[in-house]
């Protein structure tokens, strides 16, 4: 039916996942500017859990910071809700060390591809995170 | 699922009659008009009897008007025409052009074109906040090189209307003003000519090409019940106008190439059928839909003058809600309409149009504009605002601005 965008985008734009605030958020991100349209805004908790054991081996702590929840606002186009939905499925539950290391076009490639004009909203999803990430870190040093 | 179309400033589905009228002249009257013989002489009758329609409904000779491929290529050769006669080896000054800051891409670019290749000076006079284009702007912009002003009749974005008659009186009051004549450079031309893009105005607004006072004016078959890829231009006798497009001596020489004879019968029954009563109804369904979207979804913005405004344009922005979003949301339910945000455009710069009448980009981006027609009915509207309403209220609610 629509062309533009694969099932998948299809999928989270009409049920995103994770939409909504946390009111008590360990980090916040917001990413994009009214000039070009297109604004997300990311809510983490971060948690702490012991390190699985087959990896305490080169570890020197044995318990590791994870995003224990994650909810996202988006003002923006189909690419932008799907993008930064699935960004949040794909980082909840995840170390901060591995959902730093996830780059838009691993969400770009979980949506099923993102026609060319519309890649640079998966981009604002992944700098979303980052930058929630790093508001947390901030906070933490104060 | 019904399909709802709200898109009519995009195109229009042809007419039966048109397409009736069409028909013979794909298999059976087949012949080149160019042709001496029965079969060319049958498609020049047709051909001759189609200019006729149009200059019938224009209000001017026959001769004065240009088959084209549709409303770009009849503005092209309005501004390249003129620009392409001027003797470049005598000229003292760049030739100069007045149009609007939103006027259709095809004014636009081509502007922008001879610009760049040395052409012509451009002035892009920029409308108010309600989306029109002021006389006297225009009249201050003119210079003694200008040599076209292009002002649109009605803009396809907003629906505004422009004063094209009296920007076409202005102009012959300015030509016989005896100060202007002493200063005008001659070694460019001894007039000022006045192009109108009408493509969205032939369905609804007086084109009489005598009273608007316009040397040319453009319009576009598929626009009103006729079939795509067809045009045309008037041009009044007299305009100094080449052809951009050369080959055989078809149009009088204006504009080369074996005409497309079907498309040329289609816009000329397309255009003897247009009448006003169709402007009376959606005038009243346009006044419907505006009142029933600003009574049931608070902070909406009507893009454009309310007064001055196409029978069939609804245009409006939708704060804290992203143009495409809404469109695809629309589109799932079937119901079809446009916008002029970035992401719907495929450019990711906002509307230009609404740009030029002051919109801050997130008017621009939640902007949608609906164009009614002949199959619009009250209930299709009713129908389309309460879908709206939900889809406006769960895309505000994913947004992270819009929290009371």
């Amino acid at each position: 039916m629509f062309d533009l965008y694969s099932k998948k985008v299809m999928k989270y734009f009409m049920h995103p996942k994770n939409i909504g605030v946390i009111k008590d958020a360990d980090g916040v991100g917001t990413v994009g500017n009214p000039r070009c349209g297109d604004v997300m805004k990311l809510y983490i908790k971060i948690g702490r859990r012991p390190i699985l054991k087959s990896r305490v081996k080169s570890l020197k702590s044995k318990a590791e910071e994870y995003i224990k929840d994650i909810k996202v606002q988006t003002l923006g186009c189909g690419a932008a809700i799907a993008s930064s939905s699935v960004l949040t499925e794909m980082v909840k539950g995840k170390s901060l060390s591995d959902a730093l290391r996830l780059s838009n076009k691993e969400v770009a490639k979980e949506l099923g591809g993102l026609p060319p004009i519309k890649l640079h909203c998966s981009v604002l999803a992944e700098e979303g995170l980052k930058k929630a990430i790093d508001d947390y870190k901030k906070k933490k040093q104060n | 699922m019904k399909k709802i179309y709200m898109d009519y400033a995009a195109t229009s589905p042809i007419k039966p009659e048109v397409l009736a009228a069409m028909k013979p002249y794909f298999s059976q009257k087949f012949g080149n008009s160019s042709s001496i013989h029965s079969f060319g002489r049958e498609a020049r009758a047709a051909i001759d009897k189609a200019r006729t329609q149009v200059a019938k409904f224009l209000n001017c000779l026959p001769e004065e008007i240009i088959f084209t491929s549709g409303g770009t290529e009849s503005d092209n050769l309005a501004i390249r025409g003129i620009i392409k006669t001027l003797k470049h080896s005598n000229i003292k000054t760049k030739p100069h052009i007045i149009t609007s800051a939103f006027e259709h891409h095809a004014i636009l670019h081509t502007c922008q074109d001879l610009e760049k290749q040395g052409l012509a000076e451009v002035t892009y006079v920029r409308p108010d906040r309600e989306g029109i284009i002021s006389v006297e702007d225009v009249k201050k912009a003119i210079k003694p090189n200008t040599v076209l002003v292009s002002i649109m009749y009605v803009n396809n974005e907003i629906g505004t209307v422009q004063p094209v008659g009296d920007i076409g009186e202005m102009i012959r009051r300015w030509a016989i003003d005896a100060s202007k004549i002493r200063n005008r450079d001659y070694s460019l031309m001894s007039n000022v000519y006045f192009h109108t893009d009408a493509v969205q105005a032939i369905e609804y607004f007086d084109c009489d090409v005598r009273k608007l006072g316009v040397d040319m004016l453009s319009l576009s078959a598929h626009k009103f019940g006729g079939p795509k890829g067809m045009g045309a231009l008037y041009v009044k006798i007299g305009t100094p106008i080449a052809s951009i497009q050369t080959g055989g001596a078809q149009e009088s020489n204006h504009r080369a190439g074996t005409e497309n004879v079907a498309g040329i019968v289609g816009l000329g029954k397309a255009i003897s059928l247009i009448n006003a009563s169709t402007r009376q109804r959606l005038t009243k369904l346009r006044d419907y839909f505006i009142n029933k979207i600003q009574k049931n979804i608070p902070d909406v913005i009507l893009n454009g003058s309310k007064k001055f405004r196409s029978p069939n344009n609804v245009n409006f922005s939708f704060l804290g809600a992203e143009g495409e979003s809404i469109l695809l949301n629309l589109d799932l339910l079937g119901i079809a309409a446009s916008s002029g945000s970035a992401c719907a455009s495929g450019s990711l710069a906002p509307s230009h149009v609404l740009s030029a009448i002051g919109c801050m980009p997130g008017e621009s981006h939640s902007a949608v504009r609906f164009t009614l027609g002949e199959k619009t009915s009250k209930q299709e509207i009713d129908y389309v605002v309460k879908n709206l309403v939900n889809i406006i209220k769960k895309l505000r609610k994913m947004s992270p601005y819009f929290h009371k």
